[in-house]
C-alpha cells in the first residue's frame, strides 16, 4: 500500500462540479484501479467513481473539495483529478 | 371523440398507430420480494441496467451533438457503482430486482431534488433511466433474455404530453410518421425540431394522451387536425391530397418568386455549419438567419478567431451567388456564458440584458466576432450581412453599425423583434442597411406572452392582426428607405402566411430548410396582387383565426400546396 494522498481544490467553474466537468472527473476516477474519494471540506467523503454520489454532493463554484486516494499511482491520479476540478 | 384539434406546426400528413411515449414505468409494489434466488435476481438487475446504459449510449451516438452528451451522462448513471452496490444489497435482503432498482434510485433522486435548480432537473434524467430499467425488468421475466425495446417495429404516431428535444433527436428517420403533443407551442423546440426532421407535427392538442396505444390517427400537420380511427376512404383522401401537394412542390424550382415573377428570396435558418447541406438540398438561395450561439454556449473560454472563422467560412462558401445573414451572439441570463462573470439572477431574462445589450458590457466579444466574420468572408463572392439581436432604439442600432464598419463589414442590419423598433422603423431604416423581422420574439414581446408556454400559444399566433400591422409598418419603412426587409421567424414557414408576408412587402423569407419547397410552391401559385389582397384581408380581420381564413380564401391554390 502506498501512502494516503490528498488534494484540496477550490472550484472555479461557474457550473460547479456538475454537467461536463463532473462527467470528466468521474470517468477519470473510474479508470483508475485504486479507490478514490471526494468530499466537500468538512463533509463525508463519497466514491469519486460514482456520478450520482458526486452530483449529490452539490459542489458549487467557490466550494473547496478534498480528493483522497491511496495506492499505486495515487499522486498522478490526484494531479489529474485536481486539474479537472480546478479548471475554470 | 373522433376528432381532435391542435396547432399544426410542421406540414404534411401522417397516418399510423398511436404509440405514447412512456414517461413513467409502473411503480413496483413496496417491499416486493424475489423468489429466493438472490444471485439470479442480482444478475437480472445488472443485465437490465447495463442494457439501459448501452442503449442510451447507442442512441446518443446515433443522434450526435448535444443529445449525445445528455444521453452519455444518463448512461453513466445506469452504470453507477454506488447505485449497483445499493441494488445488490437490497436484493440480498430479499427485495425484487425492480423494487431494489426503484428504492436505490430514490435515495439519489431525493438528494438531487433537494439541491434544486440544475440538479433538480437532473432528477428527471434519473427517473428516465430508472423507468427504462424497470420496464426492461418487467419484460425480462425470471431470466435475462433478449427483449425488444418498446419502440421498434412499424412506423407510428408518437404521442406525448411533452417531448424533450433530446427524446425527439434520437428517433431514427422513418420511425415516426407524425408527432402529436398535448402541450407545447408553435415555437417550442419540439416544433422546430419536427420541421427540421420533415415530420408532420401537431402541438397543443388537448386530450390526445388519453387515446389508447395502437389506435390509428390521421394527422394533418398543416391544419392541426387529428382524426381518431378514421374510415379508410378518409385516409385515402388525405394521402391523395398529400401526394398532390408533393407533386406540386416538385414542380416549383429555383429562386422564390410569385406567379407574376416578383422575387421573394427564399433563405434557410441554420444553427451550425452542418445544417448547410439540408439548406442547399431544399433549394435555399442563401442563409437568412445563421444563429451563432452554438460557438459560445457551454464554453469555458471565448472561441478563438480561427475556430470562429472555420465555422463561418464553409457557410459562405456554400452560397457563392447568394447571401448569408449572420446574427451576432444572442446570449442572456437564460443562456449564460460560462466565460463571462455570472449575470446574476434576472427575474425576467427575456426582458433582461441580452443580445445587443450584453455587448455594451463586453464589447470585446462583438469585436472579435465581427473581425472573424470579416476574415471568413475575405476573397469569397457570397454577400455577408451581419445583424444584431434585440435592437430597441436607433442609438443601439447606430452603435452596432459603427462596430461593423470598423471591422470592414459592408452590410449591417437590425433584427426587428422588439415592438419599439417596429413602431419607429422609419427612424431605424436610415441607420442600418437592412431589416430582418424575428416574428417569434416580436410576437412574444407584442402580446406579452412567453413563447415557451403552450397555454399562451393562441395569443401569440403569428396570424394575429396586431403582429401583421407591425410587419407592414416595418416593410413600408424599409421600402421607403430603399432597404431590404426579411422575415426569419417560423411564421415564414407557413405557406399561406408566407404569401401574406410577401404581400405586406417583405422581400425575403427565411425558415427551416424542410419548409422551403412548400413555401416556394405557394408563392409560385399566386400573383403578387393576390398576395397583397390576402394581406389586406388578413389585416382587416379582428382575430387571428379570421385573418387566416380571410387570407386563405383569397389564396385558392393553397389547397394543392
Amino acid at each position: 500500500m502506498g501512502t494516503l494522498a490528498e488534494r484540496k481544490v477550490t472550484i472555479e467553474s461557474e457550473i460547479g462540479l456538475h454537467a461536463r466537468p463532473a462527467a470528466t472527473f468521474v470517468q477519470t476516477a473510474a479508470k483508475a484501479p485504486i479507490e478514490v474519494t471526494v468530499a466537500k471540506r468538512g463533509g463525508e467523503p463519497v466514491n469519486a467513481k460514482s456520478i450520482l454520489s458526486v452530483l449529490a454532493l452539490d459542489v458549487r463554484q467557490g466550494d473547496t473539495i478534498v480528493i483522497r486516494a491511496e495506492g499505486e499511482g495515487a499522486e498522478e491520479l490526484l494531479d489529474r483529478l485536481a486539474a479537472i476540478a480546478a479548471a475554470p | 371523440m373522433d376528432r381532435l384539434a391542435g396547432a399544426g406546426v410542421s406540414p404534411g400528413v401522417g397516418y399510423g398507430p398511436v404509440r405514447r411515449l412512456v414517461k413513467r414505468a409502473p411503480v413496483p409494489a413496496r417491499g416486493a420480494r424475489h423468489g429466493g434466488d438472490a444471485e439470479a435476481e442480482r444478475a437480472r438487475a445488472e443485465a437490465a441496467l447495463e442494457r439501459v446504459a448501452a442503449d442510451l449510449e447507442e442512441r446518443g451516438a446515433r443522434a450526435g451533438g448535444v443529445a449525445h452528451e445528455i444521453l452519455s451522462a444518463q448512461a453513466m448513471m445506469a452504470r453507477d457503482p454506488d447505485l449497483a452496490a445499493s441494488v445488490r444489497e437490497l436484493i440480498d435482503g430479499g427485495l425484487s430486482a425492480a423494487r431494489a432498482v426503484y428504492d436505490s434510485f430514490a435515495v439519489f433522486r431525493e438528494a438531487l431534488a433537494r439541491a434544486g435548480g440544475y440538479l433538480a432537473e437532473r432528477a428527471a434524467d434519473l427517473d428516465d433511466v430508472r423507468d427504462r430499467a424497470i420496464l426492461l425488468l418487467d419484460a425480462l421475466g425470471p431470466e435475462p433474455g433478449p427483449v425488444a425495446w418498446p419502440d421498434g417495429g412499424v412506423p407510428y404516431v408518437l404521442v406525448a404530453r411533452d417531448l424533450a428535444p433530446a427524446d425527439a433527436a434520437v428517433l431514427p428517420p422513418g420511425e415516426v410518421v407524425a408527432f402529436v403533443i398535448e402541450e407545447g407551442g408553435p415555437t417550442s423546440h419540439t416544433a422546430i425540431l419536427a420541421r427540421a426532421m420533415g415530420v408532420p407535427a401537431v402541438v397543443a392538442c388537448r386530450g390526445v394522451t388519453r387515446v389508447p396505444d395502437g389506435t390509428h390517427l390521421l394527422v394533418d400537420g398543416a391544419t392541426g387536425e387529428v382524426r381518431v380511427a378514421p374510415p379508410a376512404r378518409e385516409v385515402a383522401t388525405a394521402r391523395k391530397r398529400a401526394a398532390r401537394r408533393a407533386a406540386r412542390r416538385s414542380l416549383a424550382q429555383g429562386p422564390g418568386r410569385t406567379a407574376d415573377g416578383r422575387a421573394v428570396a427564399l433563405l434557410a435558418n441554420i444553427g451550425t455549419p452542418r445544417d448547410v447541406e439540408a439548406a442547399v438540398g431544399c433549394g435555399a438561395e442563401g442563409v437568412g438567419l445563421y444563429r451563432t450561439e452554438f460557438l459560445f454556449l457551454d464554453r469555458r473560454a471565448e472561441p478563438g478567431a480561427a475556430e470562429q472563422r472555420d465555422a463561418y467560412r464553409p457557410v459562405l462558401e456554400a452560397f457563392p451567388e447568394g447571401r448569408v445573414v449572420v446574427r451576432t451572439l444572442d446570449a442572456g441570463a437564460d443562456k449564460p456564458l460560462a466565460f463571462l462573470p455570472s449575470p446574476g439572477e434576472e427575474p425576467n431574462p427575456a426582458l433582461g440584458r441580452r443580445g445587443l445589450r450584453l455587448y455594451e458590457s463586453y464589447p470585446g466579444i462583438l469585436e472579435h466576432q465581427l473581425a472573424a466574420l470579416a476574415e471568413a468572408a475575405a476573397g469569397l463572392p457570397a454577400r455577408l450581412q451581419v445583424m444584431a439581436p434585440m435592437v430597441a432604439t436607433p442609438d443601439g442600432a447606430a452603435w452596432f453599425v459603427q462596430a461593423c464598419r470598423k471591422a470592414g463589414l459592408a452590410e449591417a442590419g437590425a433584427m426587428i423583434e422588439v415592438p419599439s423598433a417596429a413602431l419607429r422603423a422609419r427612424d431605424l431604416a436610415p441607420v442600418v442597411d437592412f431589416f430582418s423581422i424575428g416574428t417569434n420574439d416580436l410576437a412574444q414581446y407584442t402580446f406579452a406572452a412567453d413563447r415557451q408556454l403552450g397555454a399562451l400559444h393562441a395569443i401569440q399566433n403569428p396570424w394575429q392582426p396586431a403582429l401583421l400591422d407591425l410587419v407592414a409598418l416595418v416593410a413600408e419603412a424599409a421600402a421607403r428607405a430603399g432597404r431590404e426587409c426579411g422575415v426569419c421567424g417560423e411564421a415564414a414557414a407557413d405557406p399561406a402566411l408566407a404569401c401574406v408576408l410577401a404581400g405586406l412587402g417583405v422581400t425575403s423569407l427565411s425558415m427551416t430548410p424542410a419548409a422551403l419547397p412548400d413555401v416556394r410552391a405557394a408563392l409560385a401559385a399566386h400573383t403578387f396582387e393576390r398576395c397583397r389582397a390576402a394581406a389586406e384581408a388578413a389585416r382587416a380581420a379582428v382575430t387571428a383565426a379570421d385573418a387566416r381564413a380571410a387570407a386563405r380564401a383569397l389564396l385558392p391554390a393553397l389547397g394543392d400546396v
